[in-house]
């Protein structure tokens, strides 16, 4: 079966630029909302990452951890996550959707359960902040055999041989941390030091797509379109913050965000 | 799920870390991956070298003040009928409470691995405190998180650490308590860990915390095991060890000499926060049967919500307010080595005015719910059983909330 996520890296390679991965949180700041931003902004994303919020994120720096309050606040339940992320595979089948959260909840809505049901909502890929290799292991090999991308992290902290193992159990896609920090930090690595760190990862194993996330905003993103893939979250939350604040049309603030963010790695 | 014998309960863990096959582990973003392989490399090492152990107990003794004294409450007694009530005054350690002995630890490891920075989070403010003293007496820059709602009801101990240099960072999302102080320390500790180390302040968090914490407080019971035998001749053949539990370390702590005895023989009781007992809210995961989740870091009972969010928490005592809880005493609840109930805000003020009427002791707000159980039990006892209460903080700091709810000073 093709994965959607490896032709999305080849189509944003054929045209000699890396992937943009947006993320936004489910449900934020409506059920209804959410999905028309995602809608909207997958006019220019190659891949979209769609969190499902949890209250105690240990990992997410303010903005998203707004975001993801605002969404829980406006009564956002798992299957809504899904039935976002269903309604928006519906209208746009060949974007690639990864659900992204907290392991909590899919423990709760029990592992297998939780993968029947992206399998249903056509999700392609997870990311499990706090569910580290190796413990991750038996879970990412039950994505693998629902074709579903289990995405493994990499962070500077991650050990030589730590990242060997990790490559060798990796699926289509690998996330770089560019920094030690929650996601929306200040860049506080310079891009040369992060795209050093990138070619040691990619440079094991060049079929992975890799991608750096964390940090990455419109003035940052330029100076590291050498990646396969570039992820942008914190900068939209806090777009959809700002126009909410402001009483202005969220989908198309946004929109304009991603559509700069996607004209800097042209 | 079983119990093993001649083993500390902090290391019957798999190679995953947890306990009983399901409770603990390392639920932790890949970055925290390294530093917590480090620490978990130096405590290992530590652990074993003699002249670490050496160091820890000078300060111990030096310091902290080990031994806290073993006290017969015979006015309480005697009033109650029944059982003899004692208690282990751990909060006469310096600073106030069984705190002092994991924030020792940590920054002896701190300095160890060659760090300048601590980190920590605080509840009632007494981790705090202590971390900040201990941060002070070692030479180590202090950061606390603490919810800004404890920061406001628990003010003499913010005062303190103010006191000693640290700085108090306060944490107002979610429920502005301990759990999201937790996370905001957690959070900061992933984007600084490379030269900042972390204090959890009590038995939760991944899997090294928990140990380094139980093996920390164990003081308590090593001292507590030599004094039962000076007092008795020999341990008592009827003995119940009642603890208050929050995370769960000074029960941990309390308990850890006497978990291979049996059941019969030394019985014990956790006693976790019930809240108010008009309010549908508490912090009692173990004795309300939350269901088990994952928690910064780990897996234990945690109040959560179907969908797996995490609850909200309200306990009169800051300390206590915790929706999750240590993943030892989760597996002791399993294996039923110990029994878990929660005693209400009320019955806790209650237990608190009549320890204070009988007694020159001042126990704060968590230990009161741990004297509520004891006050409640007693009198159905036989006069040759042993309650021993562990008295693990002063109220002091409770000054503020003591005299709004019983206006007295």
């Amino acid at each position: 079966m093709v994965s959607l996520i490896n032709e999305a890296f080849k189509k944003a390679r054929n045209a000699n630029r890396p992937a943009l991965l947006t993320y936004t949180v489910a449900g934020d700041n409506t059920k209804k909302k959410s999905l028309d931003i995602l809608k909207s902004i997958s006019a220019h994303a190659d891949i979209c990452e769609l969190g499902f919020p949890h209250n105690t994120p240990i990992a997410d720096g303010g903005q998203i951890q707004t975001s993801a309050y605002r969404a829980i606040k406006n009564g956002i339940k798992i299957n809504d996550v899904f039935a976002i992320a269903k309604a928006f595979k519906l209208s746009k089948k060949t974007t690639p959707i990864i659900l992204m959260g907290y392991y909590n909840m899919i423990y709760q809505y029990n592992e297998n359960k939780f993968l029947k049901k992206c399998k249903n909502s056509k999700i392609d890929g997870l990311i499990v902040v706090d569910l580290p290799y190796p413990e991750n292991k038996s879970f990412s090999k039950k994505c693998k055999k629902k074709s579903i991308n289990f995405v493994q992290l990499v962070s500077p902290t991650t050990s030589d041989i730590r990242l060997k193992r990790i490559i060798r159990d990796s699926h289509d896609m690998i996330y770089y941390i560019s920094m030690l920090s929650t996601t929306g930090g200040k860049l506080k690595v310079s891009s040369k030091k992060i795209l050093e760190n990138y070619f040691k990862i990619k440079n094991q194993k060049k079929s992975k797509n890799v991608v750096i996330g964390f940090g990455i905003t419109e003035k940052t993103i330029k100076s590291l379109k050498k990646a396969d893939g570039l992820v942008v979250g914190s900068a939209i939350c806090k777009e959809i913050s700002r126009s909410i604040k402001k009483r202005q049309n969220a989908v198309t603030n946004v929109t304009n965000v991603v559509k700069r963010l996607k004209n800097k790695i042209k | 799920m079983k119990l093993k014998k001649g083993i500390p309960l902090i290391d019957q863990h798999d190679q995953f870390g947890f306990w009983g096959g399901k409770f603990g582990g390392s639920f932790i973003p890949e970055t925290l991956k390294k530093p917590v392989e480090d620490l978990t490399e130096e405590f290992k090492k530590l652990r074993k070298d003699k002249k670490f152990i050496k160091k820890r107990d000078h300060y111990f003794k030096n310091y902290i003040g080990s031994p806290t004294s073993f006290v017969k409450l015979e006015n309480l007694s005697s009033y109650l009928g029944g059982a003899q009530i004692w208690a282990k005054v751990v909060s006469e350690a310096n600073g106030g409470a069984h705190k002092i002995y994991n924030a020792t630890v940590h920054a002896l490891l701190c300095k160890a691995m060659g760090k300048k920075y601590i980190v920590g989070d605080t509840g009632a403010g007494y981790a705090g405190k202590m971390l900040s003293m201990a941060a002070k007496k070692f030479g180590l820059k202090c950061k606390i998180f603490m919810g800004a709602k404890d920061i406001k009801r628990q003010k003499p101990n913010c005062d303190a650490m103010k006191k000693n240099g640290a700085e108090i960072v306060p944490v107002y999302s979610g429920s502005q308590t301990l759990v999201d102080a937790v996370s905001e320390c957690m959070r900061y500790w992933v984007s600084n860990c490379d030269n900042t180390h972390m204090c959890v302040g009590s038995t939760v968090g991944p899997n090294i915390f928990v140990k380094i914490c139980g093996w920390s407080t164990a003081q308590i019971s090593r001292e507590l095991k030599a004094q039962l035998k000076s007092e008795f001749k020999k341990i008592p053949k009827k003995i119940k060890l009642i603890n208050c539990v929050g995370g769960g370390s000074s029960a941990y702590g309390f308990w850890s000499e006497f978990i291979d005895f049996n059941k019969k023989q030394i019985e014990l009781i956790g006693v976790e926060a019930g809240g108010p007992k008009k309010s549908k809210l508490h912090a009692a995961p173990l004795s309300r049967n939350a269901k088990i989740g994952v928690l910064h870091g780990a897996a234990s009972y945690v109040c959560q919500d179907n969908e797996g969010q995490i609850n909200e928490t309200e306990s009169i005592s800051a300390g206590l307010d915790y929706p999750g809880v240590s993943p030892i005493h989760c597996f002791l609840k399993d294996t039923k080595r110990a029994r878990y109930t929660y005693a209400t805000d009320e019955e806790a003020l209650n237990a608190h005015v009549m320890i204070t009427k009988f007694e020159n002791l001042n126990p704060s707000l968590e230990p009161s719910h741990a004297f509520a159980e004891a006050i409640k039990i007693a009198p159905k006892l036989s006069k040759d059983t042993i309650i021993i209460v562990n008295s693990c903080g002063d109220a002091k700091k409770d000054k503020d909330i003591l005299r709004e709810r019983l206006g007295k000073n």
